[in-house]
């Protein structure tokens, strides 16, 4: 065993053709933790995830997780490990229960220990009521908490989960967020890639990848103290024009509206930047609100993507 | 103008999704050339070099030239000489051939008497048409008397048609039908197993479970196995019933013969599910062998009258080695021994497919 560490990637690479999926990727996700993977879609979590589960291969790099190394010890590494694809991947011509047991059967329960386990699982996941419904005919929530349930039902001690929630509602994300942070608590890694930053919020670390790079990582609180920007809130009557005035000023580097505040990053190194912004506004004619606010994760992930070169047409 | 600019729309889409799918758009040349190649050259009713043993119980000059010239019309082919009319009836029973020459050994003498046939012909009844290809050698002339003319023809050859006797189509079709009817179902339900589930995305979680490859494939092939059988005791009944088709053999051993056919198809459509990419193209696939098991088996035309090339492929399809124990057990009383042969053949043939389709099948996406 690797002591506290569950996963360990050191320079993970992966190609396809001429697409670089993931680029030189290190890693280091500790155990019993929630580990997130943030980034828009193609910027490969996926892929990670599937190297990282020994469903790819790795063009160059290695990975060692739960202390197997991946892709040559995968085979051993499964019993061990729990994986919930991006897509729903049990059987929906198969009841709840129908599914629980195969996949019990899979890891080998024996006859008295899986109906048990099968028993506390639709327990735990509230499934008690539905055990004997379609898997097909449950709602998007449902199904990604049927999926859950299959993950775990063999207590494996990593979770691999691919972005989870991208189909389920708010209040049904709470509810399983809920469930992977007891997980957590009972020793259970969980790996978790997704693109919502209040998912991301919720991670103990996280990775921020874009177009395969790893841009920054760390927990969220570590990330919004290290963006090396200040955040400027602009509260102003016109927005739109506010914006378009503030995108041409030298120095600023984003400005992103929500509603009618503006959040607009400016490098820690240029001095003066409420004032410069609150003046250039005035001498537009526009009155604005201009207050300096702390990060968010949303502004971490705009200063580090776009602290990169542009991505080639 | 609208109407016309979305009917476009739709046909480039399909045309354009046409063009992606590679496969299918190989088989858009693919399945009329080859198949047309294929047929066009094995399709054939002149039926020629039957299989053919013969008992020569003369042993004469004339009996030598008699039987010489029956080879030289083409249309039989001796593999076998043996001493005794039993032995010839044994060799049709195992269905290593279709005619058996029988010469008595008073075969001089009965020449030249126009009241008495000279020989026999056994005949393998089941299959209508070399029952008819040998109807017509029953006409055949005896070298010696040839330069006579003007004779009204004698029957110089006596037919003795075996296992069919009243020549209805049935008794030959049915038989050669199971394996027909089972080489569609049973290929086509493993060939789109492990498509649907990569379809379906269960594959992906599949693989990543403690599941081997071995396991996976043979749980996918041994539930259809029970199936296949169920399927055969019901064409069986039904020829029984409704078509009057004996089964002469022993009913276990044609059980058997039909479980390893099974496996051979089963697992053939295994080795498809890891070549095709969609359901569509499995389907595709199962069509493209399922013509030539039709055609080229034995099951339409006589196996023996087929050119060698075509004769070759028969060989490597399983319906045809299953039609041999099919209609040996159903019609021939034909022992397990007398088709022991082809059941190996067809267990060889399931252990190579299946072998090849764990080989095949990648446990990675990439």
């Amino acid at each position: 065993m690797t002591g506290n560490t569950a996963i360990r990637a050191r320079g993970l690479t992966k190609n396809f053709g001429k697409l670089c999926a993931v680029n030189n990727l290190d890693l280091d996700v500790p155990r019993a933790a929630i580990y997130g993977f943030l980034g828009p879609n193609g910027s490969g979590k996926t892929t990670a995830i599937r190297m990282l589960c020994g469903l790819l291969t790795p063009t160059s790099g290695s990975a060692s997780v739960l202390g197997f190394a991946v892709p040559g010890d995968a085979i051993a590494l499964r019993p061990r490990i729990g994986y919930m694809t991006q897509k729903f991947s049990l059987y929906g011509d198969m009841t709840v229960r129908e599914n629980l047991a195969f996949i019990a059967d899979i890891y080998s329960y024996d006859r008295s220990d899986r109906n048990r386990r099968i028993d506390e699982i639709l327990r735990e996941y509230d499934f008690v009521d539905r055990a004997r419904q379609h898997a097909g005919t449950l709602s998007g929530g449902q199904k990604q908490r049927l999926a859950l349930a299959c993950a775990v039902l063999h207590k494996p001690e990593l979770l691999l989960l691919d972005e989870p929630t991208s189909a389920v509602d708010p209040r049904n994300r709470r509810d399983f967020w809920a469930r992977l942070f007891r997980l957590a608590d009972s020793g259970t890694t969980i790996l978790v890639s997704t693109h919502y930053m209040d998912e991301a919020e919720r991670c103990h670390r996280l990775a921020i990848l874009d177009r395969g790079v790893k841009v920054a990582d760390g927990s969220p609180q570590e990330l919004q103290d290290s963006t090396g920007m200040n955040i400027i809130e602009v509260r102003a009557d016109n927005p739109q024009r506010a914006a378009t005035i503030l995108e041409n000023l030298p120095g600023v580097m984003s400005v992103t509206q929500l509603g009618v505040r503006l959040r607009v990053l400016v490098p820690q190194e240029i001095p003066g930047a409420r004032q410069t912004i609150d003046a250039e506004l005035r001498k537009h004619g526009l009155t604005a609100a201009v207050a300096e606010v702390s990060a968010s994760l949303e502004d971490v992930f705009v200063a580090v993507t776009q602290a990169r070169p542009e991505r080639a047409a | 103008m609208n109407r016309l600019a979305r009917l476009f729309a739709i046909m480039r889409k399909e045309l354009l999704q046409l063009g992606r799918d590679r496969l299918t758009f190989g088989m858009i040349v693919g399945i009329p050339s080859i198949m047309i190649l294929l047929f066009g050259y094995a399709i054939n009713n002149d039926v020629r070099d039957l299989k053919a043993a013969v008992a020569d119980l003369a042993d004469t000059h004339l009996s030598r030239q008699f039987v010489a010239q029956l080879e030289q019309t083409q249309v039989l082919n001796v593999h076998y000489s043996v001493s005794t009319p039993e032995q010839l009836e044994k060799l049709l029973r195992a269905g290593k051939i279709s005619v058996g020459i029988h010469i008595p050994p008073d075969f001089d003498r009965r020449s030249i008497d126009a009241n008495r046939t000279a020989a026999h012909l056994l005949v393998d009844g089941a299959d209508p048409t070399i029952f008819g290809v040998a109807n017509q050698l029953a006409n055949f002339p005896l070298g010696f008397d040839s330069t006579e003319t003007g004779k009204p023809p004698v029957r110089n050859l006596e037919i003795r048609p075996f296992y069919n006797p009243e020549r209805r189509t049935a008794v030959n079709v049915v038989p050669g039908l199971i394996g027909v009817i089972l080489t569609l179902t049973m290929i086509l339900f493993t060939a789109v197993a492990i498509v649907r589930e990569r379809e379906h995305g269960n594959l992906e979680l599949l693989i990543n479970t403690p599941v081997s490859t071995t396991e996976l494939m043979i749980g996918k092939v041994v539930p259809y196995i029970a199936i296949g059988l169920v399927q055969l005791a019901l064409i069986v009944m039904f020829g029984k019933l409704l078509f009057d088709v004996p089964v002469r053999g022993g009913l276990l051993e044609l059980y058997v013969g039909a479980a390893a056919f099974i496996a051979a198809n089963l697992a053939l459509g295994l080795l498809i599910s890891t070549v095709a990419r969609t359901q569509f193209q499995a389907m595709q696939m199962t069509f493209f062998l399922l013509l030539p098991s039709i055609l080229l088996s034995g099951f339409v035309f006589p196996f023996d009258g087929m050119p060698p090339a075509a004769q070759l492929l028969g060989e490597l399809l399983p319906n045809t080695h299953f039609i041999r124990i099919t209609r040996g057990i159903m019609l021939r009383d034909a022992s397990i021994v007398d088709v022991g042969n082809e059941i190996a053949v067809l267990a060889g043939f399931a252990v190579v497919a299946l072998t090849l389709a764990i080989l095949r099948f990648s446990r990675r996406l990439d």
